[in-house]
């Protein structure tokens, strides 16, 4: 009796092994855009990895945490590299995650049967955002204190007299102290767990119902006399070599930024957070990280209400939630762009832009011409979900190929 | 009535509300060289003695010192004035940071990371080391063009000299410069010939001039400037060419296992139609 055996007859290894990956059959014709999911999971695994490395050098304590980073920085051996990964990471996360999404939307990968494939996938993006927000408060640095200080301060605007007494009870203080920054760390260490949770359910979810691909099309539809589907192909060997040469191109990327300019130009790690925080003064121009201010500039968008911020946070959010409606918001008869009529094809052009124009509207100081641009593409942001029932509809589709293209 | 709206600002940028790093001020470029050990010495000197007395660098340790050429005796000789330091302790000052806020108005800021704050960075601090110059308006004597309103004293006088401001009378309209003078007369004369509007009349630092010359040339000065420039930026990441030179055997290790993996994939994916 092989070792194998004896261990399938109390787990089932080679099952797991065979339904996930050595007989998993994918469409045979990802292009570019397919190799995100694999390197977001990547990702994950560098920021939990080089993560828990420097939660053992690091100090939440508002007195220790700068003085820890730089202690990591310069007398830790390649604590600098450890440090840069994860910052590095944190932004590369945003990015591929931000493609990942961008794939869904251009080849329909939220619809039928992948609603809840991509509801939990919006689940990931919301974890993410979380941990995100509260990892950026542990260098203690002013852009940390500030940017914490201002987005918490979002939830006192909640109405009916809950938002103060909510906004305290997130800080544990009148203001951000170090009562904060020692829950957003241990609220940082935690969160992780949930996102690697909610990944293994996105991919149980992923190979119940199969990966769609660039021409919306199901390959189950036409399967051979075993059962397979013509234009799969098992998950492994073929698509694992070929994420391979993914990750080496990706790589080269993500390290030429670690080791080049961890900086990014004061994008990735911006200059005042290397300032000590500091409660009593205030940066001139607080701007939260790149992956956020899309969202920041629709919040700064909005002007307040009957003096209240509160419309603002609801916009900002419901820019989020509207995420999820999107599965039942395209009534497309096709599912892929390549199908899709020009209507379709513009407004997705269109939300591309405007999702970038907002995240370089977010990183500016606000003047009348910004917050009127902003509001300009706030609109456009919803509307390309709002009004999407009606426009996916009298879209001019070609119709859909029985068996996938190249 | 002639509506004739004059405001008289002291302004030595006229650009409000930039982005984070502070207000654009025109940089002087300080050319540093990261692996010119012996400027690197030289601006370690003049920060522990120029400095130092004020500004801590407290996020590095003396012996860091060693690892651009100096020895531990060199260290102790010439940068570490407290009888009870030792070289592996971080550069620390021994002023309270309240007593400084009370001398001071805000406690002097750590240096060490300043070179990565700024923007700029080495051409910032090399600027702001050559553009203190004399303001009786100010409390300590001296304003800086780089830095409005500065708290510090110019601590490098005997070596640069006294400068002197020479100023420069702008016009404004609806934000545009309209006209330019040499003395606020000829620009009050010029408003006077004006026709009905809103006018702003600002008064810019057109250039420093060296009035009271120090114990150094200006061109001794400046490499004083640079030294510095370049150990603060040294100090702020120490680690830079290593993890640079290391970038690039990162960088041919994996090209060639991109190449690898690529044939290999071509080699799998041969039966796929």
């Amino acid at each position: 009796m092989s070792l194998m055996t004896w261990i399938d007859e109390r787990f089932p290894a080679t099952k797991v092994w065979n339904e996930h990956l050595a007989q998993y059959y994918a469409p045979k014709n990802f292009n570019f855009w397919y190799f995100f999911g694999s390197l977001a999971m990547l990702v994950l695994v560098n920021q939990i990895v080089t993560g828990v490395g420097l939660a053992m050098l690091y100090k939440p304590s508002a007195t220790e945490a700068f003085a820890s980073v730089e202690y990591i920085m310069r007398d830790v051996d390649y604590g600098w590299l450890l440090r840069y990964l994860h910052s590095t990471g944190a932004s590369a996360f945003f990015v591929v995650v931000y493609l990942h999404m961008f794939r869904a939307l251009i080849y329909g990968s939220y619809r039928k049967p992948r609603e809840l494939l991509w509801i939990i996938g919006v689940m990931i993006y919301l974890a993410m955002m979380a941990t995100a927000f509260f990892g950026y408060l542990l260098p203690w640095g002013q852009m940390s204190y500030w940017g914490a200080q201002v987005i918490v301060n979002l939830f006192a605007a909640f109405p009916f007299g809950i938002g103060e007494p909510l906004s305290i009870w997130i800080r544990g203080d009148y203001v951000i102290s170090d009562a904060t920054l020692n829950r957003f760390f241990a609220l940082h260490f935690l969160l992780p767990f949930v996102l690697a949770a909610l990944v293994f359910i996105h991919i149980v979810a992923l190979h119940k119902v199969g990966s769609n691909n660039p021409d919306g099309i199901e390959i189950k539809k036409v399967k051979d006399e075993n059962g397979i589907p013509k234009d799969g192909i098992p998950f492994h060997p073929y698509y694992t070599v070929k994420d391979t040469v993914g990750l080496g191109v990706f790589l080269i990327f993500f390290l030429g930024i670690v080791f080049f300019a961890p900086d990014f130009g004061g994008l990735f790690l911006e200059p005042p957070n290397f300032e000590p925080a500091n409660p009593l003064k205030t940066p001139e121009h607080i701007a939260p990280v790149w992956y956020f201010t899309p969202f920041y500039a629709m919040l700064r968008a909005v002007p307040p209400m009957f003096g209240s911020q509160f419309p603002g946070v609801l916009v900002m959010f419901g820019a989020i939630i509207v995420l999820f409606f999107l599965p039942w918001l395209d009534r497309s008869p096709v599912k892929s762009i390549r199908y899709k009529g020009g209507i379709f094809k513009a407004a997705i052009a269109i939300f591309a832009v405007t999702f970038v124009v907002l995240a370089w509207l977010g990183l500016q100081p606000s003047t009348p011409t910004y917050t009127l641009l902003a509001q300009i593409f706030t609109a456009v942001y919803f509307a390309f979900f709002l009004l999407m029932p009606f426009y996916s509809r009298i879209d001019k589709t070609k119709p859909e190929p029985e068996r996938v293209t190249a | 009535m002639k509506r004739l709206l004059v405001t008289l600002a002291l302004a030595l940028a006229p650009l409000t509300g930039m982005a984070a790093g502070g207000p654009a001020v025109e940089l002087q470029e300080a050319n540093i060289d990261l692996n010119n050990h012996a400027a690197i010495q030289r601006g370690a000197k003049y920060v522990a003695n120029y400095c130092m007395g004020c500004h801590s660098t407290q996020y590095v340790r003396y012996k860091q010192m060693m690892e651009v050429g100096l020895s531990e005796d060199d260290i102790e000789e010439n940068l570490m004035f407290t009888d009870d330091a030792k070289v592996g302790d971080l550069m620390t000052i021994a002023m309270p940071n309240k007593d400084a806020t009370n001398w001071f108005g805000a406690a002097p800021p750590d240096l060490t990371l300043t070179a990565r704050i700024k923007h700029g960075g080495a051409d910032w601090i090399y600027s702001f080391l050559k553009s203190f110059y004399t303001d009786s308006s100010r409390p300590l004597g001296v304003n800086n063009t780089v830095f409005q309103n500065v708290g510090m004293p110019h601590v490098l006088w005997e070596l640069q000299g006294v400068q002197d401001p020479i100023y420069r009378y702008e016009v404004h309209q609806d934000g545009d410069t309209i006209a330019s003078f040499g003395t606020e007369a000829e620009a009050e004369a010029y408003l006077e010939q004006q026709p009905d509007g809103e006018y702003r009349l600002e008064r810019v630092v057109e250039r420093l001039e060296l009035v009271q010359p120090g114990s150094l040339t200006p061109a001794e000065y400046d490499q004083v400037a640079r030294d510095i420039a370049t150990y603060l930026t040294y100090i702020s990441e120490p680690v830079k060419l290593e993890r640079q030179r290391m970038g690039i055997w990162v960088m041919l290790f994996l090209v060639v296992f991109t190449v690898l993996a690529y044939l290999m994939k071509k080699e799998w994916w041969k039966d796929v139609h």
